[in-house]
């Protein structure tokens, strides 16, 4: 018989103050966790919705106060000690305390790493002029934003979500766009051949210029980024240059403390890592995902607030909730894409709607099951099709395609 | 200002104030009422900000925009009385309003 007495955490301390970490001490508190929090970050913010810092706040839509997580009264109110503009420069597993920045030090019982992610930049002379930017956070967005604007000429490079967001919002701003993509299309990695066909004319028809399939050989400007050249000779000249080429797993405080990191902080289920007392979650966290059989580090919204509700659950004792299907959204003009599960092992392909509607839906099969929905500017679609693949129901694509076989039939 | 209960699928019910002009949502977020998500800040993109709201009341919150009512089509229910909370605004109007918040979002 186990007579060791479970132990409940009393200090829980948590590192980065972005999404997974501000929600984490929401859900903490939620469940009942009467213990000291701490939520440390190295921004000046207090957590903030990263999404709109390519859309709606790049735009000039949201304000500084419209993309906080939680109002500024709420960490006070729910007894969450918030320490913003300090880094956790290391762990000690063995004494269970973090060291701060200013050398101070802090005891936990329970510690959650939730440090996101960087973006990647590119090996090549002139990628560090000060016209040259990426974007990850609120400062990042405030200098692009000061680059924005009629007559600007931005080049891009990398057609990823961040990139095209960027793209769609510089050039509501008037400014002039090149979106520089070595792959021959955009959004390889993520998207299906149909959704990217169909953003690319869409971008090309607000005046999006694409180069595909890119070499780039330089980057032109002797103390500023004149001009992006590639190997075939063509040459975009800028006024500022974006790169969005993806962003890597913020692990190097993990990995000093010896937990075992692997492209993200490894974790299990329950988003343990490999050293006692210590979760990860978030951008930063690899985990085997329950609905499929592969460790994923997914880059979301919803992905960060699914890991953030398990760690509280976790560490409260109570029962975690049902796996959610992963899903992520973008906008674009006025555009809205919305894609839940991952297309692993799809072998038919179906579009349902018309793409030269602006509103349509790609539905990815395996053995007649959808596995991922693509819905552009299409909810019903979305939703419907995240039913469909958690029920697992068994479809054809003559079906599917159908518009004349309604959504409630499909899903009933 | 609005006076709102919010009241969880096991009945713990969370009276907040909401300011006017700010969502239901926004109070929701505020005050870290349990089953509010809203992963997209009110983008109206996540649809996890789900409330029922009773048929008495249907009228005072408004009606919902046809960007709603394609959201909620295929999400959780279609019943009339479900609203996302992002899109319900508060005024004097709703003071008094209680709203029900489903078991799971999304
Ligand atoms: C421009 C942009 C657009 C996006 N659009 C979407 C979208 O439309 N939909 C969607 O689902 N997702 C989107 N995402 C992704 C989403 O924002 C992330 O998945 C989410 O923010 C991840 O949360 P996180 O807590 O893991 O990391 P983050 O939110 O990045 O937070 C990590 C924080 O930890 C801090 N930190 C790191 N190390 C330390 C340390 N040692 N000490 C103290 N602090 C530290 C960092 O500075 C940062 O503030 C977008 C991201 C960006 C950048
Ligand atoms: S908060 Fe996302 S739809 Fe309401």
């Amino acid at each position: 018989m186990n007579l060791e007495i479970p132990e409940t955490p009393r200090r829980i301390v948590v590192v980065g103050g972005g999404h997974g970490g501000g929600a984490v001490v929401g859900f903490l508190r939620q469940y009942g966790f009467a213990g000291t929090i701490t939520l440390i970050g190295e921004e000046p913010v207090a957590p903030y919705h990263r999404p709109p810092l390519s859309k709606a706040w790049l735009k000039g839509d949201v304000t500084v106060d419209g993309l906080a997580l939680k109002p500024g009264p709420f960490y006070s109110e729910q007894n969450v000690e918030l320490r913003l503009c300090v880094r956790v420069e290391s762990i000690d597993p063995a004494a269970r305390c973090v060291a701060l920045a200013t050398g101070e030090r802090l005891p936990y019982d329970e510690l959650i790493l939730a440090t996101g992610a960087y973006p990647r930049t590119l090996p090549l002379p002139g990628a560090g002029h000060h016209n040259v930017m990426t974007l990850r956070n609120l400062a990042d967005a405030e200098k692009l934003r000061g680059a924005l604007g009629p007559g600007k000429r931005l080049a891009i490079i990398g057609g990823g979500y961040v990139g095209l967001e960027c793209a769609a919002t510089a050039r509501a701003l008037g400014a002039e766009v090149v979106v520089i993509e070595k792959a021959p299309r955009l959004l390889e990695r993520v998207a299906s051949v149909p959704i990217s066909a169909f953003l690319q004319r869409y971008h090309e028809r607000h005046g999006v210029g694409f180069a595909l399939a890119a070499n780039i050989e330089a980057i032109e400007g002797t103390d500023r980024a004149e001009a992006v050249r590639l190997a075939d000779g063509r040459r975009f000249p800028c006024d500022a240059l974006l790169i969005g080429v993806g962003a890597a797993p913020a692990i190097a405080l993990a990995a000093a403390a010896g937990i075992a990191c692997n492209d993200g902080i490894t974790v299990d289920d329950d988003c343990r890592t490999s050293v006692p007392h210590v979760f990860a979650l978030g951008d930063v966290a690899k985990r085997p995902h329950p609905l499929y059989q592969r460790a994923l580090r997914l880059e979301s919204v919803p992905s960060s607030m699914e890991q953030a509700k398990r760690v509280a659950a976790v560490i409260t004792g109570r029962e975690p909730a049902h796996a959610e299907v992963p899903w992520f959204w973008s906008d674009q003009y006025d555009l809205k894409l919305q894609i839940a599960g991952l297309p692993f092992d799809a072998d038919e392909l179906v579009v349902r709607g018309d793409p030269e509607a602006d509103k349509f839906a790609v539905f990815h099969l395996r053995d007649g099951r959808v596995v991922t929905v693509e819905a552009i500017s299409a909810p019903p679609e979305f939703f419907a099709g995240k039913k469909l693949i958690a029920s697992g129901k068994v479809l054809t694509a003559a079906q599917l395609a159908d518009l004349a076989v309604p959504l409630t039939e499909l899903i009933a | 200002m609005a006076k709102i209960t919010f009241i969880e699928h096991d009945g713990t019910p969370h009276c907040i104030e909401v300011a006017d002009g700010t969502s239901l949502m926004q109070g929701a977020v505020s005050h870290n009422v349990p089953g509010i998500e809203a992963d997209c800040g009110g983008a109206m993109t996540c649809g996890t900000c789900l409330v029922s709201i009773p048929p008495e009341w249907l009228e005072k919150a408004g009606r919902r925009s046809d960007e709603e009512a394609q959201m909620l089509q295929f999400l959780g229910c279609a019943a009339d009385n479900v609203r996302l909370s992002c899109q319900l605004i508060a005024s004097p109007d709703l003071d008094g309003l209680c709203v029900h918040v489903p078991e799971s979002q999304g």
